[in-house]
């Protein structure tokens, strides 16, 4: 029954996929993209990778989706008849992929216990994991504790992603006269809804922060989640309301805060006598160290993760609204 | 327990055909608003059903709860989303098909 749905799954990405390159309508590419990430996490619920399927809903499907159709505001939503000839880009892709299935030949069998992947560090995370960090959530402790160097450097990489967009774009303030209102002015029933809702996604974002260590969940989906709720402040009552709720500048702040508090963790390991990111030291008790080390590791990497996407978000809605004013 | 399983299943089965007949719909209808008319009976109607179609099936615990989360969710989510999807197409001025009909008659008059 996996099988077939796995099956069926793959095929529709397949297809998804396809249908992606053949479009010219880029609003719905964009669209296909959040299917296919959609997709994609179902497949990852059927592998039983819950944090990667989460992940991927949320970041996949629910935020690159929205920064991309803010791309698109700015850019058109047609794609440009390509002036170059196609062969030569299909004869590279040809080769690529006829050298990449000559690759999966010799891939061990799909699912077999004795796999390499299963024989090499795995092991000692499902034995030792319990007793080095003891969280019921084996993905957290890996992620946090065993590849704590890793995550930093994804925070890092997120982090530059906030400055490459600002040095790009950069979010403008608007005078008070020249730009008319955005949002939804007349849209009561948005309104309210919004209301009630915006509340609950930031109590579920804190929720994934705070419960990542027991379920899945954890800094990453927390953040996005978090800066989704603030996303549809701004689509609801415009960008100049969200603008006095949580301002640029702050935000900026607030992500390089979140890099910060996570680097600073391993800089007082070190202080305390143990190595870069080593939470045993944190505290008297191993396991209460590595417990305090990962729920401050989440935290910062939640923090930076939120307002990353919100700053970003911010400097392609007043992009997109300066341009629709000329 | 066979009783809930059968009824389970019904709600399922009327849930698929709804979720069969929206996106049927979605494709073989005349103009925008009739197609989200169509669409958005998948999204309230089919999803009310086999969500208590799958709440049926679990044991009455805490995914039970977490089911009814689910719906009180989408009851409010998928019926707003519809409205604002009519109502910026309308503020866009799309017209339903029989405004577009009289519209071509005066033309030809």
């Amino acid at each position: 029954m996996g099988d077939l749905i796995d099956l069926v799954l793959l095929a529709m990405l397949a297809i998804t996929a396809l249908q992606m390159i053949f479009l010219k309508d880029l609003f719905a590419v964009v669209m296909l993209f959040g299917i296919f990430s959609f997709l994609s996490a179902l497949i990852f619920i059927n592998l039983d990778a819950v944090d990667v399927a989460f992940t991927e809903a949320s970041v996949g499907a629910g935020i690159s989706t929205v920064l991309m159709l803010g791309t698109l505001a700015i850019t058109g939503r047609k794609e440009k008849k390509s002036t170059h000839s196609s062969f030569l880009p299909l004869l590279v892709v040809c080769i690529t992929g006829a050298a990449l299935i000559y690759g999966t030949l010799d891939m061990p069998p799909f699912g077999h216990p004795n796999n390499p992947i299963h024989e090499h560090v795995a092991p000692r995370y499902i034995e030792e994991s319990p007793k080095e960090v003891g969280l019921p959530n084996m993905v957290t402790s890996v992620l946090a504790s065993y590849r704590g160097f890793d995550t930093l450097g994804e925070t890092v990489v997120v982090f530059a992603a906030l400055i490459g967009v600002l040095a790009l774009l950069g979010v403008r303030r608007q005078e008070e006269n020249d730009v008319p209102e955005s949002g939804f002015k007349a849209h009561h029933v948005l309104h309210v809804v919004a209301r009630f809702f915006i509340p609950l996604i930031i109590l579920f974002a804190l929720y994934v922060q705070f419960h990542g260590d027991f379920g899945p969940g954890g800094g990453f989906q927390a953040g996005v989640i978090a800066a989704a709720a603030f996303i549809l402040y701004t689509l609801v009552f415009g960008l100049s309301r969200a603008f006095s709720v949580v301002g640029p500048k702050f935000l900026q702040v607030l992500a390089s805060i979140g890099v910060l508090l996570y680097a600073s963790v391993g800089l007082f390991s070190m202080y305390k006598g143990g190595q870069f990111l080593d939470y045993s030291k944190l505290a008297a008790d191993p396991i209460v160290g590595q417990h305090y080390g990962i729920i401050i590791i989440e935290l910062g990497v939640g923090i930076t993760v939120f307002a990353v996407m919100l700053s970003i978000f911010y400097a392609f809605g007043s992009q997109a609204e300066r341009s629709n004013i000329q | 327990m066979l009783i809930l399983d059968i009824i389970s299943s019904i709600l399922l089965i009327a849930g698929v055909f709804f979720g069969f007949s929206g996106a049927l719909g979605l494709f073989k209808f005349p103009d925008f608003f009739t197609r989200m008319h169509a669409a958005s009976v998948t999204d309230s109607i089919a999803t009310i059903l086999i969500l208590f179609g799958l709440i049926l099936q679990t044991s009455f615990d805490i995914n039970t709860a977490k089911l009814l989360f689910i719906l009180a969710f989408l009851m409010i989510t998928s019926p707003t989303a519809s409205h604002a999807l009519a109502k910026s197409a309308r503020h866009g001025g799309l017209l339903t098909l029989p405004e577009v009909q009289a519209k071509q008659q005066e033309r030809t008059h």
